[in-house]
């Protein structure tokens, strides 16, 4: 099974291995992870599921949308390269293994 | 220390995470009528909708959360009464003792009362179980009439354009989302709308429904007399409170139950928050009863420093959103009719913002597709910096770079 695995700032990590279709920030909340939020759905409104991504997944990932750019400039921390929206990722044929790093805050 | 949590929704649950998280140690009791995990709402009208899904309700936290958090949920369980004097809610089944009790019990759509209002085929939005019903009808539908241009009838409106279903919505007001838009948004979204497919009827409320051939619902008869062939239809007409229990417990009721800027009803013990309270907003200088996923959580986190001891004001600034097929409607603060507006953007291209002021200063921003806009807006107004209308009319102005200038904030 395609495998989700969520660093918390102090280092702690989690795996969750997870089924095609579902979003990091989807497994995230249905699983219990802190610090990630999802306020809004997942409709990229909110900006509350700001994650990290380790550069060598960086080539699998989906391009970022024009509103999913906006709202990362906006999130409570600071944006990276590696910044991006757990809800706007997906789990599927390409990406079956994926880490991220948590920020610190997503409010 | 014992905290009772009455609704299962965005409101109850952030506070129940929000008591944890600012280091309450005592009991913490959810109460939640409907059966299952508490879900997210706002993709029932949305994601839940869209053709060839076969979508999974998200939930609003895990099952592990409850767990972790020492936290009791009682779901499909409903709060019959409450004893103020011996701190007492009453259940279907048994009793709860509370030290602090929490109205988080949301609102409930309003319901039509014309003449064949009850016929099969005739949905309301508002539950799990009725996107559901939705999800399973919109394949086979053909006519869709939709009574009420409020943000979930829209919604509902480019679902069903999305499913190629003929769409006419009835709205008794002469511009749709009256309530909460200014009339340059209005008269916008009326546009594209229309320029989607959906027939916009405004002004044409709804008369009364009549049977088809098979016993359910066959055509919508509006107040103009006009017939449409309907096979099923959605009611979005708006929500009341639900604010019964309260009422019956002895507290106030103004359109929602009245609570302080602390959060507090006149019982020190018993608190109110989202979709249910009445509360005295400091960016309307009135007071307010809100419907949004914002309203629900900040509210929530602000009720649980209050029950901690707290007893600053509640000021968050309101923002909202809607997704409407292609168009993704974003507001931050309350806009008012009769606000001088400014239009930013591409209006045509649809990806846009319309500013707001007030007495000269900005006060709300509409934005379509201009999320940048939003953000910053969110900034500005929660800060109180003064935008004036002179400055946003300044060749190469944007909300975003008046973030980062330095400005004087202005005093309420």
């Amino acid at each position: 099974m395609p495998t989700i695995t969520y660093t918390q700032p102090n280092g702690t990590q989690q795996t969750l291995e997870v089924a095609e279709g579902t979003t990091l920030m989807r497994a995230a909340v249905s699983n219990g992870v802190d610090g990630i939020v999802g306020e809004c759905g997942g409709q990229a409104m909110c900006a509350t599921c700001h994650v990290y991504v380790r550069p060598e997944y960086a080539q699998a990932l989906p391009e970022i949308s024009d509103d999913e750019d906006e709202m990362l400039d906006c999130a409570a921390a600071e944006r990276t390269d590696r910044s991006r929206l757990a809800c706007q990722i997906k789990i599927d044929a390409e990406l079956t293994e994926i880490v991220v790093d948590i920020p610190a805050g997503q409010l | 220390m014992n905290v009772v949590i009455i609704g299962g929704g965005q409101a109850g649950l952030q506070i129940a995470d929000s008591l944890r998280t600012e280091g309450f140690e005592g009991k913490i009791e959810v109460i939640a009528e409907e059966s299952g995990l508490p879900y997210q709402r706002p993709p029932l009208s949305k994601d839940y909708l869209a053709p060839g899904k076969e979508p999974a309700p998200l939930p609003l936290r895990g099952a592990s959360f409850f767990v972790d958090k020492n936290i009791t949920l009682h779901e499909g369980v409903q709060a019959l009464a409450i004893d103020r004097a011996q701190r007492k809610v009453k259940l279907t089944e048994g009793s709860l003792e509370y030290d602090h009790l929490v109205f988080a019990t949301g609102a409930r759509n309003r319901t039509l009362t014309c003449t064949g209002a009850s016929l099969p085929g005739i949905h309301g939005l508002k539950t799990l179980a009725d996107a559901e019903a939705l999800h399973a009808a919109l394949p086979t539908a053909r006519n869709i009439v939709i009574v009420g241009a409020g943000f979930i009838g829209l919604e509902f409106a480019a679902a069903a354009r999305a499913h190629g279903c003929n769409v006419t919505v009835l709205e008794f007001a002469p511009l749709p989302m009256g309530r909460a838009l200014t009339s340059v948004m209005g008269e916008w979204f009326a546009a594209a709308h229309r320029s989607q497919g959906v027939d916009l009827r405004l002004g044409e409320g709804i008369g009364r429904f009549e049977p088809g051939a098979d016993g359910r619902v066959g055509a919508a008869v509006s107040t103009t007399g006009a017939s449409y062939p309907a096979d099923l239809v959605l009611v979005g007409i708006g929500v009341q409170s639900n604010d019964t229990l309260a009422s019956e417990a002895g507290l106030e009721i103004s359109n929602g139950i009245v609570v302080d800027e602390t959060l507090r009803t006149a019982d020190p013990a018993v608190l109110a928050i989202g979709d249910c309270a009445s509360f005295p907003s400091a960016h309307a200088h009135a007071r307010l009863r809100l419907e949004s996923v914002q309203n629900a959580t900040d509210q929530a986190r602000h009720a649980a420093r209050t029950i901690l001891g707290a007893e600053s004001p509640y000021t968050e600034l309101p923002w909202f959103w809607s997704t409407q097929g292609p168009y993704r409607l974003q507001m931050a603060g309350l806009a008012r009719p009769d606000d001088d507006t400014l239009v930013l953007g591409d209006r045509a291209g649809a990806k846009f913002s319309v500013l707001c002021f007030r007495e000269g200063v900005l006060a709300a921003v509409e934005s379509v597709n201009m999320a940048a806009d939003h953000m910053a807006a969110r900034k500005l107004l929660a800060a109180g910096t003064a935008i004036t209308r002179v400055q946003a009319e300044t060749e190469g102005f944007t909300l975003k770079a008046a973030v980062n200038t330095p400005a004087t904030p202005v005093s309420a």
